[in-house]
């Protein structure tokens, strides 16, 4: 995993925000402009997805995007496809390594299925998807909610196809920068799941910030 | 034991598309005739198309990459749209997508209908959104799908491969729907499939009647997240005349 690093710097910022574990996040990239997502604390999953701003059926597709790069890992040089085949965001910094795009969000339905019944009310990334659409996007809804990227998380295959969540290969302060290829819609839900390691079982801050004219 | 009552036989021509609402408990094979198909799939609940097959969600719940016999198929609800209850390929993909007009056209070249007319390069992309739209549904709808006869491996570093001859002539996989489920098919060449020319093999398509999965199946006793994964399909029918045959 090579790691890159970026050369801008956080006070020339046009923007900076910390989205708090369990809240959802939404801003409109625009072209040529680079985001940036922070594990502040490390090991947390930053479930993200991604619209054409200006025709959000043109959105991020997870199984295009490995198919046509020959890897299911995310990391630098990573192209993010939409379902139409245009490229969305180019990875252009990643001090991470890897970041997993099969795993999904959580939602209070799977994990009743993935942990115990008894697990319906805990707080899960969909209902964080859907308040923050409600809230802030209203051309989208729940149809618009396909697989995401879970940046910062760790999700391995095998060749025998054996899938599985463990903990994450991110630390404090690790980055994955973005620049948006095309007007860009980004929605984040900063995990909040409490029974896997895709958080480490301490759900923490991430910081997100873009650069570029305003 | 006899099989259960036929209800449907029906051919899948290459570069066709397909749907049927499968009813919960009824059956569907689909059979590689000649050996290296590709069939793209999509799965929806019929009574609340919203909810639709979901590709994490499968995968995550099970611990596993690929599907065959004793997997699930899982909605973004929690719930078994459909069960795969035999398998003679042993892998089927969902983590490659689909095909386009434009994969279509670097591949094989125009393939247009004013030529070859029905034998023209049908895409799945193309397919879906037209099949979807009978439904009243549309691009927005189609999510990650699942490629049956076809398996895709990754490596230790994640770089994916297709393996060719995955799926003999003669192979087949049955599902049988647990929620009344609308399927929708295309039988297109994969986007990895190797092979220069756009050749997609027929597929046969049976129906039989049948009834859901019992407790003692091995579709539901196959890991624990199964279980409950059948306990919130059985509770979203408790209270209703459950209308299978």
């Amino acid at each position: 995993m090579a790691l890159v690093e970026s050369q801008l710097v956080p006070e020339q910022a046009l923007f900076d925000q910390v989205i708090p574990a369990g809240d959802g996040f939404t801003y409109l990239v625009k072209r040529g402009q680079v985001l940036r997502i922070v594990d502040l604390e490390g090991n947390q999953a930053a479930d993200t997805l991604f619209y054409d701003a200006h025709e959000p059926s043109n959105r991020y597709s997870a199984v295009d995007t490995v198919r046509e790069q020959g890897n299911i890992y995310l990391t630098t040089g990573t192209r993010l496809l939409s379902t139409e085949g245009d490229v969305l965001l180019t990875i252009v910094a990643d001090t991470c390594g890897r970041h997993d795009t099969l795993g999904g969000a959580c939602a209070a339905e799977s994990n009743q299925v993935r942990y115990a019944l008894e697990k319906k009310y805990m707080h899960a990334c969909r209902d964080t998807f859907l308040l923050t659409i409600a809230c802030c996007t209203p051309d989208l809804s729940k149809r618009d909610l396909a697989a995401n990227v879970n940046f910062f998380m760790n999700v391995p295959v095998t060749s025998e196809g054996k899938l599985t969540f463990e903990d994450g290969v991110s630390g404090p302060g690790r980055y994955v920068e973005m620049r948006a290829e095309r007007d860009v819609r980004v929605l984040i839900s900063n995990c909040p799941q409490l029974n896997n390691p895709c958080n480490g079982y301490e759900p923490s801050e991430v910081r997100v910030l873009v650069w570029g004219q305003g | 034991m006899s099989e259960p009552r036929l209800i449907l036989e029906e051919p899948l021509r290459g570069g066709q598309m397909w749907s049927r609402v499968l009813r919960r408990g009824q059956t569907l094979r689909l059979t590689d005739v000649e050996g290296g198909a590709s069939v793209a799939a999509l799965f929806y609940n019929a009574e609340e198309l919203s909810e639709r097959y979901n590709m994490p969600d499968t995968l995550k719940a099970q611990h596993t990459a690929r599907l065959t016999a004793n997997h699930v198929l899982y909605s973004d609800m929690g719930r078994v749209l459909c069960s795969v209850t035999e398998d003679t390929v042993g892998w089927h993909d969902t983590i490659t997508g689909h095909g386009t007009a434009l994969h279509n056209r670097k591949k094989y070249g125009e393939g247009s209908y004013q030529k070859l007319r029905n034998d023209r390069y049908c895409n799945s992309r193309d397919n879906f959104v037209v099949e979807l739209g009978k439904y009243e549904l549309g691009k927005r709808d189609i999510v990650a799908n699942l490629n049956f006869f076809v398996k895709v491996v990754a490596d230790a570093r994640g770089a994916l491969s297709f393996v060719p001859e995955n799926s003999r002539p003669g192979a087949y996989v049955t599902l049988r729907a647990e929620l009344h489920t609308l399927i929708v098919l295309s039988n297109t060449p994969h986007p990895m499939d190797p092979r220069r020319a756009y050749a997609p093999r027929p597929v046969a398509l049976t129906i039989r009647a049948g009834l859901p999965a019992a407790i003692e199946d091995p579709c539901r006793q196959s890991c624990p997240e199964n279980g409950r994964g059948f306990t919130l399909t059985d509770g979203y029918f408790a209270g209703r005349e459950a209308a299978w045959p």
